[in-house]
């Protein structure tokens, strides 16, 4: 039943069996442990799983981990490198974008994508593009300004909007990973 | 209180580095070996009795470890906690699972399947055959007032909870002798708190100790509860709240699942996981408001009010939670809000149905008082043709009358409501807009300008329920290179203490931000505490911090005199140097003073070495926060859609710690209570299922649907804490919710619109302007 995958999370390649079944949301949270991608909800509604795949805002909890064979994805934990934020981070942390965090990183990720496609984003624009994030604490205000905040640095500071890695590691298979039920 | 640089300042958060990155961890992120899982089997109807539960087929399924009845929990989990104490209150004992054969609404717990996987439990507890006898189930809370109603706990032989009373003067005289009486009906939909991290469970007996990971805004409550429920002495039960993905209100319970995994984990020896799915989060963790108001208010024609009746009707769901009576009775007690009503009288009752139980949801009971009466201002205004600016100013409590005593028993502590209401309309531009308002009438145009002047109350706690006060504990302990930790017995989830806190020690102590780390939500790490809830963060658990760091300083003064040879009176210090005044050479450095408390060589006589203090901070008096919220809405007559123009918030939360953390508590608040006003609510059929079981169908706001906010503040410092802080956390949905329904109605007034049901929907405003089409 279960088929071979090999994806690039955050620069580094991995190949795992999965179950036809498991959810990308779950690969990265439960087999390479990265679980900063959080889950809010059970119906594609909240976007706290937000991941970039071929850099693309994706649902994670509505991609099935065989659909991604063959993916590059983008996690929270791949936004800062070597040491140094990315500018959509240090924009949350500057105009208090989070409170409670659990949305945050889906926001974030979702807030590049917006950047991508437009790097001088209007308020409307920006609201527009979170549309599909829920955040219970901020009132989206505050996310805003750290849109905004990220605009700007990411002009001055010529980054590019989505992280490119600088080496592409490849990873053997974890022994056990992968494995749904017994 | 002098405001340092530390202290008021737009500091950015401490506990954010961790949470933009993606290493905070929550609940559902801890794994531990052998680690098995929970789903639980839960009633799919209101109300029905259960003929038999057959397990087999779930027991032999793939991965199955263990399956639990209510039979299991009855032979080893004692009751969960079931309110304050209210005289003559009538609750019905609950417990993990039910035990008594009846499911009282969608979603009691039933069985629990416990597997090696999430799936596999998910998997095999659609194998627990569970054969129910559907009984006639009551949906109303007045519904269930009536004679003949189904009766959900029958040994109770009643659906009545509790009946109090609230009020003074001579409410019958007021009303005769008043010139007007304005009345309406408020139904006060329930909502879904929907914090963004549902609920979890992990735990883990090792070696003698029970620990539990919880998503909770009380550790501590949950620890001492736990001790009751799975039958272990308190001492060997460590409860950790790990990063909490928000709370508003939904976390500050003791839950059956907590007791329930707990004993899991004693009894099956192995660590246990249970992570609450979003459906499950809507029909199994407490729902917020859920009350049915009659409201009357009696006036003179020059519009001085003369009376206020109020019966409130709450709907407090299938069972009595932790603090469930005490939210519909803050509506009795708050319900006069900023004005001086000589004679009020309020009754609330407490009524069962055969709902998810209710409980402490953001405000609490405040953004009932507060949208009754401020409901029942504009009514009054449009009935005496004034405008609702008038209305209130003639009926404010008047500075020089504080501390003010209403007539329900409350004791406000200060407050300066006409201030706050300038300065809105001021920022408005009132004046213009009203203008505005005419002049687009004319052309066809709804503007509606929407007040609301509220006043809250904070730092609460003092409940039988819980285990403690209205106190807060906090340690501050200067190790002994200099650097700080601060321990807090609040638990934050998102309020933004670890940075706050930091603030004020810093502040009282000298030392720099960075050098201070804030703990919390470990009762192994840090003294009994209470926990966040109702905005008493700043005011309480802040003002312990407070008072811990001003001990610590007064011993530091007296060892660096000690070292100095000066007398403690003599010395002048900066924070990072104690010096004898007059005598610059003479200094010794924060960090040797620290160094010298633990080596204890050179110490006054008789003092204790260490400086490190535990306070446990007790308030005066509760305190008051107020502020006016005003709101410009358009409403599309053609198709019933409200767009919000302008939304002015001046708040009154005495002294301001972090104008950042204070602007981000207003905004959530504010848009939290406007949701309210015109998106959420929860729907139930008939039979008692719920209709709007995910977020497809209970709409919380997205970024598009909210407006940008203005805020603004005065300030008026409570005298009851040294920080004279009031807490903010509330107050944004407390004003929130009539000033936008207030706009509507505005805008609608050429209509003869007087009421809407919340949430008021394009629909529900099309469909009113239908029925009044002859006036357009």
């Amino acid at each position: 039943m279960k088929r071979p995958i090999t994806l690039t999370v955050n620069g580094t390649t991995y190949q795992h069996e999965v179950e036809p079944r498991l959810l990308l949301v779950y690969y990265l949270r439960e087999v390479l442990g990265l679980t900063g991608t959080h889950i809010g909800c059970d119906t594609t509604s909240c976007g706290a799983c937000t991941v970039l795949m071929n850099g693309l805002a994706v649902k994670s909890c509505t991609v099935l981990a065989a659909q991604a064979d063959g993916a590059d994805i983008l996690t929270v934990e791949g936004l800062a490198q070597d040491g140094k934020l990315h500018p959509i981070q240090e924009g949350f942390w500057e105009e208090h974008g989070l409170q409670c965090g659990f949305c945050t990183p889906g926001m974030m990720l979702t807030a590049l994508q917006i950047l991508e496609r437009n790097p001088n984003p209007s308020e409307e624009e920006i609201r527009h593009g979170l549309d599909g994030n829920l955040c219970r604490c901020t009132g989206y205000q505050h996310i805003v300004n750290s849109v905004k905040n990220a605009a700007r640095k990411l002009k001055e500071e010529r980054i590019p909007v989505i992280p490119v890695r600088k080496a592409v590691n490849t990873r053997a298979p974890v022994a056990g990973a992968g494995k749904e039920a017994d | 209180m002098v405001i340092s640089h530390a202290l008021g300042a737009r500091i950015k958060r401490r506990e954010d580095p961790r949470l933009i990155t993606g290493r905070a961890i929550y609940v559902d992120d801890l794994n531990f070996a052998g680690m098995v899982h929970v789903a639980i089997v839960r009633s799919p109807h209101a109300h029905a009795t259960i003929r038999s539960i057959d397990t087999t087929a779930a027991r032999r399924a793939p991965g199955v470890v263990a399956v639990w009845t209510g039979e299991d929990v009855k032979a080893r989990c004692g009751p969960l906690p079931v309110g304050p104490r209210i005289k003559e209150m009538k609750a019905p004992k609950r417990f993990p699972l039910v035990i008594d054969g009846v499911v009282r609404h969608v979603g009691d717990p039933v069985a629990a399947v416990v597997a090696t996987t999430m799936d596999a439990a998910r998997d095999a507890s659609d194998l627990v055959e569970v054969d129910y006898e559907p009984l006639p189930s009551v949906q109303d809370p007045e519904a269930a007032l009536e004679p003949g109603a189904p009766i959900l706990h029958q040994d109770l032989g009643t659906n009545v909870c509790f009946r109090m009373t609230y009020g003074g003067g001579n409410v019958e005289e007021a009303f005769a002798g008043a010139d007007v009486v304005v009345k309406t009906r408020i139904v006060q939909q329930r909502l879904i708190p929907a914090a963004m991290e549902t609920r979890g469970v992990v735990a883990q007996y090792k070696g003698g100790e029970l620990t539990v990971w919880t998503s909770t805004q009380i550790p501590h409550v949950v620890k001492t509860t736990l001790a009751e429920t799975v039958r272990l002495p308190e001492h060997e039960i460590h409860v950790i709240a790990p990063e909490v993905g928000g709370g508003f209100g939904s976390k500050l319970d003791v839950y059956g699942e907590e007791g329930l995994v707990a004993a899991l984990a004693l009894a099956l020896g192995r660590p246990v996981k249970w992570i609450e799915s979003r459906r499950e989060n809507f029909i199994a963790t407490i729902h917020g408001r859920g009350q049915i108001d009659y409201v009357e208010l009696a006036a003179h024609h020059d519009g001085t009010v003369a009376g206020l009746r109020v019966r409130a009707i709450a709907d407090l769901g299938a069972y009595s939670q932790l603090l469930t009576p005490g939210v519909p009775t803050n509506t009795g007690l708050m319900c006069c809000g900023c004005y001086r009503i000589p004679n009020a009288h309020a009754e609330v009752i407490g009524v069962f149905t055969n709902r998810t139980p209710t409980d402490a949801y953001r405000g609490a009971g405040r953004p009932e008082a507060t949208f009754l009466i401020e409901r029942a201002m504009d009514l009054l205004a449009a009935e005496l043709k004034m405008d609702p600016v008038e209305v209130r100013r003639k009926n404010f409590i008047p500075p020089a009358a504080f501390p003010y005593k209403t007539p329900t028993g409350a004791v406000y502590d200060s407050g300066n409501y006409e201030r706050a209401l300038d300065k809105a309309l001021e920022r408005a531009d009132y004046r213009a807009l009203r203008d505005e308002q005419a002049k687009l009438r004319k052309q066809g145009r709804y503007l509606g300008i929407g007040i609301a002047t509220y006043v809250e109350i904070t730092g609460l706690g003092a409940v039988a329920g819980l285990s403690g006060g209205n106190w807060e504990s906090a340690t501050v302990r200067v190790e002994p290179t200099g650097k700080v930790t601060v321990l807090t017995g609040t638990s934050p989830h998102g309020q933004g203490e670890e940075t706050t806190f930091a603030q004020i020690v810093s502040d009282r102590l000298g030392v720099p931000v960075e050098d201070v780390v804030v703990l919390h939500g470990d009762t192994r790490a840090v003294p009994h505490g209470v926990g966040t809830f109702g905005s008493r963060t700043t005011p309480v658990g802040g003002s312990a911090v407070y008072v811990a760091a001003e001990k610590v300083k007064d011993k530091a003064v007296q060892i660096a005199a000690h070292l100095l040879e000066a007398a403690p009176a003599d010395i002048s210090t900066d924070g990072a140097r104690f010096t004898v005044r007059g005598s610059p050479e003479r200094s010794v450095e924060f960090k040797d003073v620290a160094r010298m408390a633990y080596k204890a060589y050179k110490l006054p006589a008789g003092m204790e070495p260490g400086l490190d203090v535990t306070h446990f901070f007790v308030p005066k008096e509760r305190v008051f926060p107020f502020g006016t919220h005003l709101c410009v809405v358009e409403v599309d007559p053609d198709t019933g859609e409200v767009t919000f123009r302008r939304y002015i918030a001046v708040d009154d939360c005495g002294n301001i710690l972090n104008p950042l953390l204070v602007a981000g508590q207003i905004h959530g608040g504010i848009v939290q209570g406007l949701a309210q006003a015109i998106y959420e609510g929860v729907t139930y059929d008939d039979e008692g299922q719920l209709l709007t079981g995910t977020f497809a169908e209970y709409v919380v706001p997205q970024a598009t649907d909210v407006p940008a906010f203005e805020l603004d503040h005065t300030v008026t410092p409570s005298p009851h804490n040294p920080l004279g802080a009031k807490g903010v956390g509330e107050a944004g949905t407390i004003g929130a919710t009539p000033a936008v329904v207030n706009a509507i109605l505005d805008a609608l007034a050429p209509f003869g619109v007087k009421d809407l049901q919340m949430p008021i929907t394009p629909r529900r405003v099309w469909e009113a302007l239908e029925g009044n089409s002859a006036s357009r």
